[in-house]
């Protein structure tokens, strides 16, 4: 089965979906989100099974009008993968956080207006399937495009919620903002290099430096280092809006508190991979080209560097446990960026590539597990403080021993999956003798154990302010035992996760 | 087969986790891993011991035990005595039991698999899995000040933890391999590279182990916290530190510490001198003891100096290991005690107490035996570690030279044993002697089940003590 059927039957499960909510009785909303969990199984499967790790464009492909909009690799599947199990996993959030959406869509107390909340991140789930194999430029734009105006609708999906829409506002126009980079750099780098071809980006960044001593036909293959490094660094401002590197993380706290919290996690996961993913194809060939691999590498670092300490040191005042998870997430779009700022080609040992795909995989396993707690709490308490999870390990002590166990993994604490992956990064940038990061990726751990652990101290030592204990709903309590199992699992056995990235 | 050692008291974690009776699992597993550990004293050349499987293919990672020499052999046994007495001798509050319990075995499955890993990557891991139900426990069920106590030796560890880590990941860089058993193979580790390792391993390892001036944490945090979780934590966990010098930076980076040295001998009479003071001025015996063992550490320090200024010198080793050894036992059996005197009348401050000795004769001898331990009488397992530590200070001393830097802190560190005595035997007189108070005169004595786990500890201090070639044998 050729790699790309996965994205059509994707948005044809979408579009199916859409129409078939039409005809959902108003009560039952919730069935369209389990619905589209199944299909999304289904093609997670398909994608497991169907397509070897060695499918690569063959004679067939190469009669396909887009072929060379398209690749399909190891990569491309890994992150297929990833989007399909987050996507799944969000819209089993999203039924359980029904409740809620009720109370701040259009028929309050009525589940009228819920239904298409189940089914556009399927739609955003093809986006961010076909970015994992996109090689160029123009393809990877619409792409983005389609995940990044799913998430338009989706952050304000809670109408009559002034933080949603407040949230939904800023993230149209910061997002909008972005966009407008990202074209723009597109734009100036197919100005220098002719071409929006990834592949043939890198051809021609190697042959202007082959051809660069060449007297008479140096000057066919010149090209321009300025305008090229200025498009690279006007991408890298759009691609930083994505993943939310500082200084382009502005928009990060308010969203995440804002949007619906299945939004928020999807947000916070989802999209990141996405942007991260794109940031790898994109830098590839700029990090093999020896002449714009030092100016790439000096602005990774200086991203990586910023972001690590404003995310780690401004989650440390935070009181609202979900924009808490806002500044986490920056804190560790800080870690990803040190894994590539100390890039490793795909030749070494542990690539940067690797270690990338590796700490996200561990990411989406500890965050999505933890918004499944929270969008419980928000459900049950109201509230989404830190206070509101105190005393949660006298009246919950299983639901207390799992949250505690996913934050020691985003903190970094050894035999969980969160500390493999914190320790590929640092053993990388120890490699790559980037001891300034080091030391500030030292600095930013510290911080991230004290801030964590607040959540961790409210559960176990403070007494609970309501001593109703929370009931967990049959999906989130498999959900959450699920990641929680897997977290642990994959902290003491990485080897499943590895073995797919090769 | 070291497996099983480690994996038993996570299994009865899970076990107890699951719905197991929580005491009586956890008291089956301590006592089946004890004899499982003395049987591996026994027989610890045995290749049998060794385990390792293959974690992630690249870099290589393995999930791998072993006793490289007697020192591993030693820590392991340590940590499978004191596991015992302090599940023994616990009591938890009611409706706690599972976690009381539990957080027990869990502290102790992660400091076995810290002392028996061979990889770096799991003896650091099960060092920190070990850290995590300490933060909580005391934080759950502590006395007095826990929240603040156990906040403060949460950020302090973790902070000394990040640290190490990042000493280690840049030691494993430099030597290419995650086996702690190759690392030597790799070729001298350039002088530069030495001097940092060594800097940020002792600031990392320091930290663990209550090292002047990052020591503050540890007091507070053992006055705080139940019982079993200070006897395990005071005991066993906290040598981790000094294993991981003993076993790493000593032979792996031994020209960095010795430009480290001279700060190391000051900072380890700060230990010894400072500390012992401040020990000397606490109203309450939990405190005191917490800073006592704190002010110990300065000994052990004092070995692994002399082991850094005369490499040559198997003697600094072995003191080092003995007096590990032995401050884990003496202070779990004083922190065992400490918990009976509080059950028993009901507070722990210096000034309620005195005449216990009249009422509770049973604990007023124990508690004696404990403290002369501590200060380090002979026939007991301390004074075997200290004399051991004097004699290994002037080891390469000839008189002619004059005193070297080792020489003069152990003169003066010396002067701290006659800082133990006065505030053990001013303990003993103001809990045991004097005229009995109101909390003191009904006091019931030490009932009968809580007289084993202090006997055993007793009966290890003893034979030590007096035959302390039964460690030194595991160590040659």
């Amino acid at each position: 089965m050729p790699a790309y059927y996965l994205e059509a039957l994707t948005v044809t499960l979408g579009i199916a979906l859409l129409m078939a909510e039409a005809f959902v009785p108003s009560k039952a909303k919730g069935w369209v989100g389990i619905a589209g969990a199944i299909g999304l199984a289904g093609i997670l499967g398909l994608t497991c099974l169907a397509i070897g790790p060695d499918a690569k464009p063959d004679a067939a492909w190469a009669k396909w009008p887009l072929w060379n909009f398209y690749t399909f690799d190891g990569l491309a599947r890994f992150y297929k993968i990833f989007a399909l199990l987050c996507t799944l996993l969000v819209l089993l959030m999203g039924v359980d956080y029904r409740k809620v959406l009720v109370q701040f869509t259009d028929h309050p107390g009525s589940e009228a207006g819920t239904g298409e909340y189940h089914v556009l991140p399927v739609f955003a789930c093809a986006g961010m399937m076909w970015l994992a194999s996109a090689r160029d430029l123009a393809g990877a734009f619409v792409a983005l495009e389609l995940v990044t105006i799913t998430f338009y609708i989706l952050v304000s999906y809670m109408r009559r919620n002034i933080g949603s829409l407040e949230a939904g506002v800023k993230y149209l126009i910061l997002g909008a903002l972005s966009t407008g980079f990202l074209v723009y750099g597109i734009a100036w780098i197919y100005g220098s290099t002719g071409t929006m071809n990834l592949l043939e980006i890198g051809n021609r960044l190697r042959e202007s430096v082959m051809f660069s001593s060449v007297p008479i036909i140096s000057g066919l293959f010149t090209i321009h280092q300025v305008p090229l490094l200025f498009g690279v660094a006007l991408v890298m401002v759009g691609l930083g809006f994505k993943v939310g590197a500082v200084p382009m993380q502005i928009w990060i706290p308010d969203v995440y508190q804002g949007a619906p919290t299945p939004t928020t996690a999807f947000l916070s996961v989802g999209s990141k991979a996405a942007g991260f993913i794109l940031m790898i194809r994109f830098l590839e060939p700029f990090l093999a080209g020896p002449v714009t691999r030092g100016p790439v590498l000096g602005l990774l670092g200086v991203l990586a560097c910023a972001t690590l300490l404003f995310g780690n040191l401004a989650a440390i005042a935070q009181t609202n446990f979900k924009r808490l998870l806002a500044y986490s997430s920056i804190a560790h779009a800080g870690f990803l960026l040190l894994a590539l700022a100390a890039w490793q080609p795909s030749d070494s040992e542990l690539t940067s590539t690797m270690v990338v795909s590796f700490y996200l995989a561990t990411y989406l396993l500890m965050t999505l597990g933890v918004f499944f707690v929270l969008a419980q709490v928000r459900i049950q308490r109201d509230g989404e403080n830190i206070t509101d999870f105190n005393g949660l390990g006298t009246t919950n002590p299983r639901l207390a021993l799992a949250l505690t166990v996913l934050l020691a993994a985003l903190a970094g604490v050894p035999l969980t999956a969160g500390f493999i992956g914190k320790f590929f990064v640092f053993f990388l940038a120890v490699d790559s003798h980037l001891w300034w990061a080091v030391g500030i990726a030292t600095i930013a751990a510290t911080a991230g154990f004290y801030y964590y652990f607040k959540v961790i101290r409210a559960m176990w030592w403070m007494p609970p302010a309501d001593a109703t204990p929370i009931n967990l709903p049959p999906i989130s309590a498999v959900c959450i035992a699920v990641l929680t199992v897997a977290v642990l699992l994959f902290g003491i056995w990485p080897q499943p996760i590895w073995a797919l990235l090769h | 087969m070291l497996a099983l050692i480690v994996f038993l008291p996570l299994a009865a974690f899970l076990a107890i986790l699951l719905g197991a009776p929580a005491r009586l699992t956890a008291v089956g597993a301590a006592a089946l891993n004890l004899a499982l550990a003395l049987y591996a004293a026994a027989t610890w050349h045995c290749p049998c011991w060794i385990f390792s499987e293959p974690v992630l293919a690249k870099p290589a990672i393995h999930l791998a035990f072993g006793f490289p020499d007697g020192m591993s052999v030693v820590m392991v046994l340590l940590t499978a005595i004191v596991t015992l007495a302090a599940v023994l001798s616990g009591k938890a509050p009611e409706g706690r039991e599972t976690l009381y319990y539990g957080s027990s075995l869990l502290l102790s499955g992660g400091a076995l698999g810290a002392f028996a890993a061979t990889d770096l990557f799991f003896f650091y891991a099960f060092h920190e899995l070990a850290l995590i139900p300490t933060f909580l426990m005391i934080g759950i069920l502590g006395r007095g000040e826990r929240r603040a106590a156990a906040w403060k030796i949460t950020i302090y560890l973790g902070l000394g933890s990040i640290v190490l880590l990042a000493g280690l990941v840049w030691l494993a860089n430099l030597t290419g391999t995650f086996d702690m058993g190759k690392m030597a193979d790799a070729g001298r580790i350039d002088p530069v590279a030495q001097k940092g390792i060594a800097g940020l391993l002792i600031v990392g390892f320091g930290t663990l182990v209550s090292l002047f001036p990052f020591h503050s944490w540890a007091a507070p945090a053992y006055a705080s916290a139940p019982a079993p979780i200070a006897m395990l934590h005071a005991g066993v966990l906290k040598k981790f530190g000094l294993y991981g010098l003993l076993r790493l930076a000593i032979p792996l980076v031994p020209d960095g510490l010795q430009a480290w040295l001279n700060p190391l001998l000051l900072l380890l009479l700060g230990n010894i001198l400072w500390v012992g003071y401040v020990t000397v001025s606490q109203k309450r015996l939990d405190l005191m003891l917490g800073n006592s063992s704190v002010m110990h550490m300065g000994y052990i320090f004092l070995a692994v100096a002399a082991l850094i200024a005369f490499p040559e010198n198997p003697l600094a080793r072995s003191a080092a290991i003995v007096l590990m050894f032995a401050h884990g036992i003496s202070i779990a059996l004083l922190f065992g005690l400490a918990d009976r005197i509080e059950r028993c009348t009901g507070s722990i401050d210096l000034a309620d107490l005195g005449g216990l000795g009249k009422s509770a004769p049973a604990l007023a001898f124990m508690f004696g035996i404990a403290a002369m331990a501590s200060i380090g009488l002979p026939g007991l397992a301390n004074f075997a570690g200290e004399v051991l530590v004097f004699l290994a200070a002037f080891k390469s001393y000839d008189g002619t030279s004059g005193l070297g830097p080792v020489q003069v802190t152990c003169i003066l560190a010396i002067w701290g044993v006659v800082i133990s005595a006065v505030y053990m035997l001013r303990a003993y007189r103001n809990i045991f002697q004097g005229p009995a108070g109101t909390l003191t005169s009904s006091a019931p004595d030490i009932s009968l089940t809580d007289r084993i786990p202090a006997l055993l500890l007793i009966i290890v201090l003893l034979a030590v003590g007096l035959y302390p070639n039964i460690l030194l044998n595991l160590l040659k």
